[in-house]
């Protein structure tokens, strides 16, 4: 408790709070705009982690992950296209709902919901993350190797339409991930010296999220622009308090322990709470048309979920979504290293983030709440100026990693990768998490192996290695079953949504 | 030959829409309703909803006019007017105009503008008239 005080000392300083300010404000904006998502925001904003403070930088994007979580639900009550891939689920109800005239109280509940959940969630954050790490000190290199292992594996499998496409974007990105020297021999160096020290890992994520991103809008520029809904100020009846209280706690209890695991990301439990809404629901007329209870669990899970993926970044060092992989770039580009020892070494930075935490959200809701017509605004802003701004960033971060023109080069070759896997329909978490892991995989092995002096059957020695390989055989088995049954049912065409990364 | 209006769903349009209609009616012409956009932008206020559109129609076509419209996604607005006016030999063409910040003529272009530069016919631009019945 002492500790978390002391955190809100550091958080409150008026330097943090205005970082707090900027990064909640940023986020909103790119959870607004559809395509323009908190993980592209953070990979453009790398540079900033060379001039600023690692607790202001940290704030800063912990404000921009929980804004872009508010944000996404404003595009989809508003316009029916989801800001964010975590409100895919709000647009189904929420879009209903602004259609019969309540967008207001549609908003008021995301909004509401979003901050009772983000809080709750924070606070478990705060019990669980220093515990986990005491548990997490105790493990052996085998152990972490089996965990990264199994959090590749469970992005790559479970989430996502085709385990095809997914175990392709990841092998691209433990293949970029090769790159470089630092085993000692030079492996996919292409013989060029540039490449010995490998790929720097801010031109991967800035290529892939920003260059990606704007070369597809790029190629589908003229589309037709969709209805919005006027709304006024955002607010509630008695009685739509009453249908949603519980739906949030509901939609908390899902989304941490989702955002938490390794199949993380906000996608299952959003659409999970929807589902448990629509069955427990006293209105059940109204689900399809409009139920406020299909708006609060679902936005209510999305927050959840954020601050559960901060649970095994902090604690572990592992990165279960696309935006908690990029912080972790920039945890690492100060040379810290998140993990066990990072709560109790850098108690400041992890308490005033934490602490920070709290502010974030408080300062959403007052942003939100009244702002939220405001926001819609940013919808009319034209694509090109947009992108050429964040073209423009991206070039300028990738250039700022080591004043190279080379890495420009770079940054347009994986730029035009990002182009061809949304082309193909590729995801782009398993490729960043690849590129992050994939080397800290190899370092674990290479540890397990020096110690028990190259037999092999060390990384089966400890107890929690053999557990995690079970659930990775238990998920295998588990996909392969789901995969033939609904290969049985024949497979529906595969629906295009525009989400961002 | 027609009348070609510029209609925006706003109030700048529904001016030039009604001294549209009513030029139309005096020289028993038809109306061309242009309402169409870059779209770049994931809302453009005034492009109008489908809805809009009918409700339009049906009110130009309640004063006894024919009308057609013109609505969809173009390259560039002001080259569509023009290219609707030339291809339909338009005798005259409505736009809306409106009062500009300097800030706004930076950031903007005018398309009122390039259609009275680059119209071919006379080029009627009006203002919307707070007390007026508009369509």
């Amino acid at each position: 408790m002492d500790l978390l005080l002391e955190g809100f000392a550091t958080a409150l300083t008026p330097t943090n709070l205005l970082f707090a300010v900027i990064g909640v404000l940023l986020g909103t904006a790119v959870g607004v705009l559809p395509g323009i998502g908190p993980a592209m925001t953070v990979a453009l904003l790398l540079p900033v982690t060379y001039s600023v403070e690692p607790s202001s930088a940290l704030i800063m994007f912990a404000g921009i992950y929980y804004g872009g979580m508010y944000g996404g639900s404003t595009t989809s009550i508003l316009l029916n296209t989801p800001g964010e891939s975590s409100s895919v689920v709000t647009a189904l109800e929420g879009n209903k709902m602004a259609k019969k005239g309540r967008a207001a109280q549609a908003l008021a509940t995301a909004a509401i919901g979003s901050f009772v959940a983000g809080t709750i969630g924070t606070v478990l954050l705060v019990i669980l993350a220093p515990n986990i790490a005491d548990l997490v000190v105790k493990l052996g290199a085998p152990s972490y190797f089996a965990i990264m292992l199994l959090a590749l594996f469970a992005v790559t499998a479970v989430l996502g339409t085709s385990k095809l496409r997914g175990f392709i974007a990841l092998f691209l990105g433990l293949s970029i991930g090769l790159i470089g020297t630092t085993t000692g021999q030079a492996r996919l160096t292409f013989g060029e010296a540039k490449l010995a020290d490998g790929i720097d890992i801010v031109v991967v994520a800035v290529a892939i999220f920003a260059i990606g991103e704007a070369l597809w809008v790029a190629a589908h520029l003229r589309r037709k622009p969709l209805d919005i809904i006027p709304v006024g100020q955002p607010w509630m009846s008695r009685s739509d308090w009453g249908r949603s209280w519980k739906p949030w706690l509901r939609g908390t209890a899902f989304g941490f322990p989702f955002g938490a695991l390794p199949a993380g990301g906000a996608e299952v439990p959003t659409f999970l709470s929807y589902i448990t809404e629509r069955r427990l629901t006293k209105h059940p007329e109204e689900f399809g048309n409009g139920a406020i209870e299909g708006v609060a669990g679902p936005e209510a899970a999305n927050n959840a979920s954020a601050a559960g993926t901060l649970v095994p970044l902090l604690a572990i060092g592992l990165p279960t979504t696309a935006t908690a992989a990029v912080i972790l770039v920039a945890i690492q580009s100060y040379g810290l290293q998140p993990g066990p020892q990072f709560l109790d070494s850098n108690p400041e930075l992890v308490w005033g983030l934490l602490a920070s935490l709290f502010i974030a959200n408080t300062l959403l809701l007052v942003i939100n709440l009244p702002l939220a017509p405001v926001w819609a605004k940013l919808l009319q802003i034209p694509r090109p100026y947009l992108y050429a701004g964040i073209l423009f960033f991206a070039s300028l971060g990738a250039f700022s990693v080591n004043f190279d023109a080379f890495d420009l080069a770079l940054l347009g070759v994986l730029g035009l990768l990002g182009l061809a896997m949304r082309r193909f329909g590729l995801p782009v978490l398993p490729l960043i998490i690849g590129v992050i892991l994939g080397p800290r995989v190899e370092n674990q092995l290479a540890e397990a192996l020096a110690i028990s002096q190259g037999d092999v059957s060390t990384l089966w020695s400890e107890p929690v290695a053999v557990v995690v390989y079970v659930v990775m055989a238990l998920l295998l088995v588990g996909t392969i079953v789901a995969g033939r049954r609904a290969g049985a049912a024949a497979p529906g065409p595969e629906k295009k949504e525009e989400v961002s990364a | 030959m027609t009348v070609v209006v510029a209609w925006s769903a706003d109030e700048y349009g529904a001016a030039a829409l009604a001294h549209g209609a009513a030029q139309a009616e005096q020289k028993h012409e038809d109306l061309v309703v242009v309402n169409v956009t870059r779209g770049d932008a994931y809302v453009d206020r005034r492009y109008a909803a489908d809805e809009e559109i009918a409700r339009v129609t049906a009110a130009v076509k309640g004063l006894g006019l024919e009308v057609r419209v013109v609505h969809g996604v173009v390259d560039d607005v002001p080259t569509a007017v023009v290219d609707e006016i030339r291809t339909t030999r338009a005798s005259l063409a409505v736009v809306g105009i409106r009062h500009r910040s300097p800030v706004g003529k930076m950031l903007l272009g005018s398309v009122a503008q390039r259609i009275i530069l680059d119209a071919p016919c006379p080029v009627l631009a009006v203002k919307p008239d707070p007390e007026a019945d508009l369509i």
